[in-house]
């Protein structure tokens, strides 16, 4: 027990490094990625535990390949095909999943249908922009698959991210608290005498924004355009956070992090099991708090809810961690596509439950109130 | 054979081979770890790698560092993370108020005739004051010692890279000083309680295990092994009642730690038994919230401590 398999491979490399490489491709194939290095780490564990014991090669996969308990499910099913069906055969094909996110046809370049009427100079120049002008107040359902493309390019514009707080991390500054470490350091130079005082002060960062973006059925005209918004924001670096809900919650921040929006959106699709099913909001926001918010990413963030909130749960639950959030939050937003229908009243027994918990209050349906949003999150109304 | 592939050592007590052995050693000191935890401890010490340790506050991520230094018998050095942390506060500062007296020093004495020797003596070794990272670097016993980077979830993007640095190389340079390089690196081990996600980077320099509540049987075993005092029927009724505990929907569901204490408490009140009076005398000690409390006593104290009887008998 314990000791290394005869040893066939060349010296240098690990003997198991063929079995490791046989389960790296199992692995990815249930959709964990795993790099070379860990591999190779993955094969040297394995020389020092007995390779022919199952829970030995279970426990060395597990601490060299799996870095968050969320993977822990995958491998555990990529486990069993690796050392049930032999390493030699393919994994079964996982189920397909239906992506109802679109893929817009790269062919289409943003279509500038410019009016070429001929009126005065001012017109002119008005209806030179007039398509994008449309499109900002456009309603998303009514978009068409070339006005997705030019959605992105308006969302690269648009600058979403929190508000600016102090952090507890102090940098050097003209002015502002006295640095005795540099004051000193300096005095070294000019024999001990301190002839220049040094200053630093708190830097000044964003706050984090964590958004919460509804993909279940009755959003599905809406979400697509969000979920665009989503990326926009997690692709520009900002200190943000992505989820989706739906009858559960998923982070989505790494899917989205890829600069190219389609891919991006698909990698998100993918990571999402639940997407144009039903609405568990109350559960969905609690599995948030709970797993993630109460940890500290709720702590003095900016929280946006991106649903219609329809809500198939129990809308006690749901009231209950609301509340539970906006005690954790700086700021919570409610974003729903609904509220600009005329007449609109916060019928859904969701919503109405959810909105004496919510800072603000917006719509979401267009551009032109997703930047509205992108003001908001960033305390540009209340600021100044 | 296979320390000599890489030339790298492992750090493993005498007599342990593999990680049964660790994990019964582990035992004498006072920690039950389950095969998962124990083989991670052992790949951790036997390939020389940091190990990452995540799961909720009070599963005893942190115990872990403690009981192996206990175990390897070196001294625990411990860098607790915080936000802004930097490289001053975790590896070394220079001691400016003492290099200060030392130029006043060497002018009283007129011996500063020659700057750059003052210079030379102004960043020696002697006036670099030495914070947890460096410590652990420089430590030179016989065994190296155990390195415990508490709660790297709290520091940010900055220091991470810099702790990406150190893990792999396991050197820092001062730039007046040069590179100082551990003889042998220390028993890493690195916790985080997931506030945040850290970067993959310095995850995939470690090898990793998310720990997770402890099973009923376990936590029954952590209770007699660590409170000894209390009797076999008092630590299944603790037990069942802190796993009855964790499915309500608390802000804080109880760890192990909290296990214990509550333990310790009803021990210290003489309790051979659960019932209503003495939970409600000791709650605070397994809850920590005043709503969690609240929230316990409204949905009936006796119905937890009842159902706990029903199942312990």
């Amino acid at each position: 027990m314990g000791t290394v398999a005869e040893g066939q491979a060349p010296a240098g490399a690990p003997p198991m490094l063929d079995a490791a490489v046989a389960f790296g491709r199992v692995l990815r194939g249930a959709g964990l990625r795993v790099g070379t290095d860990r591999l190779v780490e993955f094969a040297r564990a394995l020389e020092e535990l007995d390779a022919a014991r199952r829970d030995d090669v279970y426990w060395a996969g597990r601490i060299t390949l799996v870095s968050r308990p969320e993977e822990i499910e995958t491998y555990d099913r990529a486990f069993e095909i690796f050392w049930d069906e032999g390493a030699s055969r393919r994994p079964k094909p996982r189920p397909k999943i239906r992506l109802s996110i679109p893929q817009p046809d790269k062919s289409v370049m943003p279509a500038k249908k410019t009016a070429e009427r001929s009126e005065s100079g001012e017109e002119a120049v008005r209806l030179r922009y007039s398509p994008v002008e449309v499109l900002r107040t456009k309603d998303f359902a009514l978009y068409s698959q070339e006005e997705f493309a030019e959605l992105q390019r308006l969302l690269a514009d648009l600058r979403i991210s929190g508000a600016l707080k102090k952090s507890r991390r102090l940098e050097p500054a003209p002015r502002g608290r006295h640095d005795p470490r540099r004051t000193l350091r300096g005095a070294m130079r000019t024999g001990g005498e301190a002839l220049r005082h040094r200053f630093r002060r708190a830097r000044i960062q964003p706050r984090r924004v964590v958004l919460l973006c509804d993909v279940s059925g009755s959003m599905a005209a809406y979400s697509r355009a969000l979920l665009r918004f989503l990326h926009a924001g997690v692709a520009s670096g900002a200190r943000l956070e992505a989820f989706s809900i739906g009858t559960r919650l998923t982070r989505i921040t790494r899917e989205l992090a890829t600069r190219d929006p389609d891919q991006a959106l698909r990698q998100a699709a993918g990571a999402m099991k639940d997407i144009s099913g039903g609405t568990r909001l109350g559960d969905a926001i609690k599995e948030f708090v709970d797993r993630w918010g109460q940890r500290g990413m709720a702590r003095g963030a900016v929280v946006v809810i991106l649903s219609d909130g329809w809500d198939r749960g129990d809308v006690e639950v749901l009231a209950e961690q609301m509340r539970r959030l906006s005690r954790l939050a700086h700021k919570v937003i409610w974003v729903n596509p609904l509220k600009s229908a005329p007449g609109y009243k916060p019928l859904a027994a969701g919503m109405s439950a959810a909105l004496p918990h919510v800072d603000v209050f917006l719509s979401g349906h267009n551009f032109e109130s997703l930047e509205e949003l992108a003001a908001a999150i960033a305390d540009a109304t209340s600021a100044r | 054979m296979t320390e000599a592939t890489n030339g790298r050592r492992g750090a493993l007590p005498p007599g342990v081979s593999h990680a049964g052995d660790l994990a019964s050693r582990l035992r004498e000191h006072d920690y039950l770890a389950d095969e998962g935890l124990a083989t991670a401890i052992f790949l951790a010490l036997k390939l020389g790698r940091p190990l990452f340790l995540e799961g909720e506050a009070g599963v005893g991520k942190t115990e872990v560092a403690k009981v192996l230094s206990r175990v390897l018998d070196t001294p625990l050095i411990r860098l607790q993370c915080y936000e802004g942390i930097d490289v001053y506060q975790a590896v070394y500062e220079w001691d400016y108020a003492r290099q200060l007296l030392h130029i006043r020093a060497a002018e009283a004495l007129g011996t500063e005739e020659d700057p750059e020797r003052l210079e030379r003596d102004l960043y020696s070794r002697e006036f670099l004051v030495s914070r947890p990272l460096l410590q652990a670097l420089e430590h030179r016993v016989p065994s190296p010692p155990v390195l415990l980077i508490d709660e790297v979830d709290r520091s940010d993007d900055e220091f991470e890279a810099f702790l990406l640095e150190i893990l792999s190389d396991f050197a820092v340079t001062i730039p007046e000083l040069g590179t100082i390089q551990a003889e042998r690196p220390p028993v890493a081990i690195l916790t985080s309680n997931r506030t945040r996600e850290v970067h993959d980077a310095l995850k995939r320099r470690c090898l990793y295990f998310y720990i997770e509540h402890p099973s009923f049987e376990r936590e029954v075993e952590i209770v007699r092994l660590r409170v000894p005092e209390a009797e076999e029927a008092l630590a299944r009724q603790v037990a069942a009642a802190v796993e009855r505990l964790r499915r309500m929907d608390l802000y804080k569901p109880p760890g192990v730690a909290e296990t214990l204490d509550w333990t310790q408490a009803l021990v210290a009140l003489g309790a051979k038994e659960l019932d209503e009076t003495i939970v409600r005398a000791t709650i605070g000690s397994v809850l920590k919230y005043r709503e969690d409390q609240q929230r316990t006593k409204n949905a009936g104290l006796s119905a937890l401590v009842g159902g706990v009887r029903g199942d312990g008998g």
